[in-house]
């Protein structure tokens, strides 16, 4: 069973704005290197953050509007919603440590 | 961990896991200590590597990919973390990590490699990711039919130009000389493009924009006139830094900060070994990288043979 949840632009809105708690989302593209370098880091924490925290990860590819609605023009991008809205932005490769930092303050 | 390791291995890029798969075939007691939990160095943001003998046209995130699993055949132990400080105690080296994992080693080979070098005005830090980019091949797809600036004049600059030049509209090449430094082929690929323009002797003064970049403010070096260009985005692809602070005071180092080392990677320090992008050296590639990596080893081999 794949814990990270792969969003479009449609299902955005149900999976992650109307969503009460915390949701990190990836914004990735297929052709990424650090994308593709993030992505198991971003696994391991959805599954370690089982029932607390809802990951999901959404193909900037296929799904520009929402890059564009949250001015993302770099990528990997992690975005950290609470109740809907942005609370905090990282770019690039992160480590583990450091986005758990974020999601413990959230 | 109160075992006295033969080699801990600082970085996981092509110098660290070159150097793995030699010292794991050496069957030295051997540990990789990684910041990120996936590895491939710089070349994971290169979208071809071109000049890898024998693999031509190989994606760079594919080739890390490749590199890290011949270390992992052979059961190369890895641990995310971070050394934080390096002691000496006699002929013992002792790391400490920042989670506060101690660990003692032999000989150390430090491949951390180098990381981007940054134009260095505050507007660059202000938009990063908001048109000011280091990674064209990650960034790219945000400037289809929009208008770019790369910085620099090597490979990585020429690179970053041409496969920005699929998708964009315009793409400046800004370069502080009148000719590129970068690989003749490259080159040649660059100057056929129709929507590649080339700005000589042009350093970048400015970056300005509010919410997101908007144009480049250049100084001409020989003239001293000064241009405003309009663009969405900027590619700094102007060299990189060594990420050698670590080792700060213990091992000679250059004035740009690269630890010297000769050939056989020996530093300054006995015990302490430098491979890769770090070390002072006139060519840093993949290939270069691979070859400190197993050039390393075989020095690390022989001191421990002679250690005691």
């Amino acid at each position: 069973m794949n814990m990270v949840i792969e969003l479009t632009n449609e299902s955005f809105e149900s999976e992650v704005l109307k969503e009460s708690g915390v949701v990190l989302v990836d914004l990735y593209a297929t052709w990424c290197g650090p994308c593709k370098a993030l992505a198991p880091v971003v696994h391991k924490i959805a599954e370690e953050k089982e029932g607390s925290v809802k990951v999901a990860k959404i193909d900037i590819d296929q799904n520009m509007e929402i890059a564009k609605q949250y001015l993302v023009q770099s990528i990997p991008t992690l975005l950290f919603f609470k109740d809907g809205e942005v609370k905090e932005t990282m770019l690039g490769l992160q480590e583990k440590g450091k986005i758990e930092e974020v999601l413990n303050r959230l | 961990m109160s075992d006295i390791l033969d080699v801990v291995i600082i970085g996981s890029g092509p110098a660290g896991l070159s150097a793995a798969v030699y010292a794991m075939r050496a069957q030295l007691k051997t540990l990789v200590i990684e910041k990120n939990p996936m590895s491939g160095g710089q070349i994971i943001n290169t979208y071809e590597v071109d000049n890898y003998l024998g693999l031509p046209g190989i994606n760079g995130f594919d080739m890390g990919m490749k590199m890290r699993e011949h270390a992992e055949k052979l059961n190369t132990p890895f641990m995310t973390n971070e050394v934080i400080k390096v002691d000496m105690e006699d002929k013992i080296k002792i790391l400490t990590c920042q989670d506060g994992t101690v660990i003692k080693t032999k000989t150390i080979l430090i491949a951390t490699g180098a990381n981007n070098r940054k134009l260095g005005m505050k507007a660059e830090t202000d938009l990063v990711g908001k048109g000011v980019s280091y990674c064209a091949t990650c960034d790219g797809a945000f400037y289809r039919g929009k208008t770019v600036a790369v910085v620099g004049g090597g490979d990585v600059a020429v690179e970053d130009a041409i496969f920005l030049a699929r998708g964009s509209k315009q793409v400046y090449l800004i370069h502080r000389r009148d000719s590129l430094r970068a690989t003749k082929i490259l080159q040649e690929e660059l100057f056929a493009l129709p929507n590649v323009t080339l700005v000589w002797d042009s350093a970048v003064e400015d970056i300005i924009g509010n919410e997101t970049v908007e144009k480049i403010r250049l100084k001409n070096i020989k003239t001293s006139s000064v241009t405003e260009l309009d663009v969405d985005g900027v590619f700094v692809a102007i060299g990189t830094n060594p990420v050698s602070d670590l080792l700060d005071g213990i091992v000679e180092m250059d004035n740009g900060k690269y630890i010297i080392a000769n050939e056989n990677c020996e530093t300054s320090q006995k015990g302490i070994f430098a491979a890769g992008d770090i070390r002072a050296k006139q060519l840093r590639q993949v290939i270069t990288a691979a070859s400190d990596g197993a050039n390393a080893i075989t020095s690390i081999d022989r001191y421990l043979r002679e250690y005691k």
